[in-house]
């Protein structure tokens, strides 16, 4: 008998489908692992940023002199300091690294003090001298197309339309609605952050807190005009992400700082700073009409659906093309007319957050399928359920879904879960407001709602989605040991337990070592679209059954062979690149194309108690059902699922950006709102482990579906509580009293 | 100014202090000890909750003055060797951490709720956790790791 690669692997403890502990986990309990703010360098300054205080305006003059005074500073840097190109950004390079003539949002840089104390450089700043003449800014996306062109192509970054079925259909019972989402922030706890430490030859490394390393290298590059081999990037501790790392911040920012002076230069966001910082959650306003048959049947679905993408492009066109081809939601409908608009606007640059456009449009369809319920007289699970797709079912872009498509299922299992109590006696704390005694139960109404929602995993539309993984095995202290190298990034996650186990599972070693993630090895995509597990874990994977193969051949047909001794001195060191099946971008003017590589699913039955006379909602109880293809590892599957329905309860009920003509009124945790433990309701999760076909082990990313279904099932509870119509998210208390 | 403070049992002392600096910038910046996190440095988060003589304190609001002469607490300053405080412990075994960037703060809060009250209700584990926000976990398991331990510290007592 001769060895195959499956001879060489044995089950060890800390594989795939056990949930092993995180390998960073005891030094973030200690307080000793190193987040980007963190760091400290020997001799380093203190960079900082003057931004703009106007939405909209041009800039006449700028004055350094009493800034360049001040004791300490080592640097005050404008745009004339930028040595390459000044541009950067994800899909356009539109965006200044430093302003030049114009402003085109509050809160973008203008100018960079490097000085010897953050303090010293917060003085330096406040005596440069900017004048503006300031403009009037366009700040709404359903008349900004016609508005004054903020960028030279105009304001429309991208139109996608869909067109599918007849286009003239009509239908028995028809519900039409306006639905608006505002503008949701990340808000992830660590603060925008990273040390830039020059090299004796005109080079530079960046310590930095970001969800891709290759794509930041690329872009600062770019800006610092060097090659891309003199910047280079290691990732540090990262205090989390949801798409609000995807851009550069004060990435190109650091690095002229110390390459202009010499000195190593940290840069650490405050809060407020951070609310400018970095790009939100396109708000938006999608106008949806549904048409159903008497039976609950839907006969097509028409939507118009305008997302505000801010001053810069960041990722609007891809998060464009989310909203338009997953508009309809997770359901069969034959005659589709989808028309979804990016724009441009002097309001926040808006880009990447987990549910990237499947959000804002899964409010809008959701609200639309408990209107329809309503119209009909039916249950608004068992209309969700009449039209729910499966596997087989056609999108709307004609995309054949070819994998599980449980969402009937998941709709079921989240209603025939127990419902919770009413409480047996008042306790306060169990009373929306809480111990601020707002009500004794006087006034109290429960409300029950459902949502589900659909999400497409990995990077769509042809683009090139790899990972590249290097893995080595060697014998260390008489042991098997394994390394797995890449440079995708770890924000909290838990992609390096993932890595781990896969490797654990693959070469049948234990002791596994995840290497700091760097651009010391090739791109290994971004931490966005749910897809490390599959594309980088599929990176890790292919790294070891090239292992194996080599170990196959060392060991020349002898079996069985102990690994030690096989291995003996030598060291097995393979380096993959990884790719997910191609996909196409869509046509543009019917939007047909197989643009996405898989689509998750989660759904939502949510259990609220309003006061309906002051309109303080608890959220009494949140359900989910989720498919995730395989648990890789169920203890982490569940703390996404679980801090993904927070956020969106948290876009349900309190979280929103609130403009005033372009300017942010609420840059502060004390009046953006995000969920505490005491909004945070208990959770009943089921999981269904239905394995694609197509994914590395069957997987189906998980991080997103979760967020995207939480929100309307919320609202439909407040709904179903109150009786009213409730079209914007967040809910207020003055939507629920009317004042 | 010169700032003389006992943290983590050991005497420490720092210059050049500027008047405004905060206890945590003291901390993360001048002692050497970041494990306290700046999440928000506005009291608001929770994320840099130390103890101060025995009491949890946001370190973002002290000023870095008012802790003259006193002991300061750190995450960095609650376990023993290598042995992890069993609040340490139970984050890490019920998954309760992900990101991490709230973890010292509720660490701390936590380890203060379980001196003061060992067997605490659900209601009383938010109550006491809620000033420190967590983006990442929806903290259900941060619930389940103070009942672990608790349980754990009641076994062991
Ligand atoms: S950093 Fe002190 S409370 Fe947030
Ligand atoms: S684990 Fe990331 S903020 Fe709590």
């Amino acid at each position: 008998m001769s060895l195959t690669p499956a001879d060489l692997t044995s089950a060890v403890a800390g594989g795939i489908g056990a949930s092993p502990q995180r390998p960073d986990g005891n030094l973030k309990v200690r307080g000793e692992f190193a987040y980007a703010s963190d760091l400290w360098h020997e001799d380093m300054i203190w960079g900082a940023t003057l931004r703009s205080p106007h939405p909209y305006a041009r800039i006449v003059s700028v004055d350094l002199t009493e800034a360049l005074k001040v004791p300490g500073v080592h640097a005050v840097l404008t745009h004339e300091d930028v040595p390459g190109q000044n541009r950067y950004g994800l899909e356009h390079r539109d965006q200044p690294v430093l302003a030049e003539d114009v402003v085109r949002y509050q809160g973008e840089p203008v100018a960079l003090v490097g000085a010897d104390h953050p303090e010293t450089a917060l003085r330096a700043l406040k005596r440069i001298k900017v004048e503006y003449d300031v403009l009037t800014p366009v700040v709404d996306m359903e008349t900004a197309a016609d508005e004054r062109p903020l960028h030279p192509a105009g304001n429309v970054v991208r139109h996608v339309p869909i067109r599918r079925g007849d286009q003239r259909a009509e239908a028995e019972v028809v519900v039409t609605g306006r639905y608006e989402v505002g503008m949701q922030d990340q808000a992830f706890l660590g603060p925008e952050s990273g040390l830039a430490v020059p090299d004796e030859e005109g080079g530079v490394d960046l310590y930095i807190a970001t969800q891709w390393l290759h794509v930041d290298q690329a872009q600062v590059a770019v800006a610092l005009g060097l090659p891309l081999e003199r910047v280079r990037l290691t990732l540090s501790g990262v205090g989390g992400a949801f798409g609000g790392r995807e851009d550069l911040s004060m990435q190109v920012h650091a690095c002229l700082l110390a390459l202009r002076t010499g000195k190593p230069t940290k840069m650490v966001y405050n809060r407020e700073e951070s609310f400018y910082g970095h790009v939100h959650r396109h708000p938006a306003v999608l106008y949806y009409e549904h048409g159903a048959d008497r039976t609950g049947r839907l006969v097509y679905v028409k939507a118009r659906i305008f997302l505000d993408g801010g001053a810069y492009a960041s990722s609007t066109s891809a998060v464009v093309a989310n909203a338009a081809t997953l508009g309809v939601g997770p359901y069969d409908v034959d005659n589709v007319t989808v028309d979804c608009w990016g724009v441009y606007t002097n309001n926040p640059p808006c880009g990447a957050m987990r549910g990237f456009g499947a959000v804002q449009a899964a409010f809008a369809y959701e609200s639309q399928m408990d209107r329809l319920a309503e119209a009909l007289g039916m249950d608004p699970v068992d209309v969700r359920i009449v039209n729910a797709m499966s596997e087989g079912s056609v999108m709307p872009t004609g995309q054949v879904v070819d994998s599980a498509a449980p969402v009937a299922q998941l709709l079921k299992l989240v209603k025939d879960k127990p419902m919770p109590p009413l409480p047996a006696a008042v306790d306060l704390r169990d009373m929306p407001g809480g111990v601020s005694n707002t009500t004794h139960g006087e006034g109290v109404v429960r409300g029950v709602g459902y949502a589900v929602g659909i999400k497409n995993i990995c990077f769509s539309e042809g683009f090139d989605d790899y990972s590249t993984a290097r893995v080595r095995l060697q014998v260390i202290n008489g042991e098997p040991a394994a390394s797995a190298h890449t440079a995708a990034a770890e924000v909290g996650q838990g992609l390096v337990t993932i890595m781990q186990q896969i490797v654990r599972t693959e070469l049948g070693v234990e002791r596994v070592t995840i290497l700091p993630m760097d651009t010391g090895i090739g791109n290994g995509g971004s931490t966005s679209a749910s897809r490390q597990t599959y594309v980088t874990g599929g990176a890790v994977r292919a790294a070891c059954a090239a292992v194996r193969e080599k170990l196959v051949k060392l060991a020349g047909g002898r079996a069985p062979v102990d690994l030690v001794d096989l291995l003996g001195d030598d060291v097995i060191d393979e380096t993959v690149e990884w790719r997910h099946r191609a996909t196409e971008r869509i046509d543009p003017v019917t939007g047909q194309g197989n643009a996405h590589v898989q689509y998750g699913f989660a759904a939502h039955r949510a259990v609220v108690d309003v006061d309906v006379e002051l309109g303080l909602v608890k959220v009494v109880e949140l359900d989910c059902a989720q498919d995730v293809g395989k648990a890789l590892n169920p203890q982490a599957v569940l703390g996404q699922i679980q801090g993904g329905s927070a956020q969106g309860l948290g876009l349900a009920v309190m979280e929103e950006i609130q403009l005033a003509d372009g300017k942010v009124r609420n840059p502060s945790f004390t009046d953006y709102l995000i969920p505490t433990v005491l909004d945070m309701p208990p959770m009943s999760i089921d999981v269904l482990e239905l394995a694609d076909p197509h994914a590395p082990y069957g997987v189906r990313g998980v991080g997103e579906p979760p967020t995207i279904s939480s929100t309307p099932a919320i609202v439909a509870a407040i709904r179903a509580a109150t009786g009213l119509a409730l079209t914007r998210v967040p809910v207020r208390p003055e939507h629920i009293t009317g004042t | 100014m010169r700032v003389n403070v006992t943290v983590n049992g050991e005497q420490r002392q720092a210059d050049d202090v500027w008047e405004g600096e905060s206890l945590l910038f003291l901390l993360r910046e001048r002692l050497g000890l970041p494990g306290s996190k700046n999440a928000c440095e506005q009291g608001e988060c929770g994320s840099c909750t130390v103890y101060l003589d025995d009491v949890p304190v946001c370190a973002c609001l002290v000023a870095a003055g008012q802790a003259e002469d006193r002991e300061v607490r750190t995450v960095e300053g609650l376990a023993r060797g290598d042995r992890l405080d069993p609040v340490q412990e139970a984050f890490v075994e019920a998954g309760a951490v992900q990101c991490g960037f709230c973890t010292p703060g509720l660490v701390v809060a936590a380890h203060d709720l379980l001196d003061r009250v060992p067997k605490p209700s659900d209601p009383e584990i938010r109550e006491a956790l809620a000033g420190n926000l967590c983006r990442c976990t929806g903290y259900e398991k941060i619930l389940e790791a103070v009942r672990l331990a608790a349980s754990r510290k009641e076994a062991g007592a």
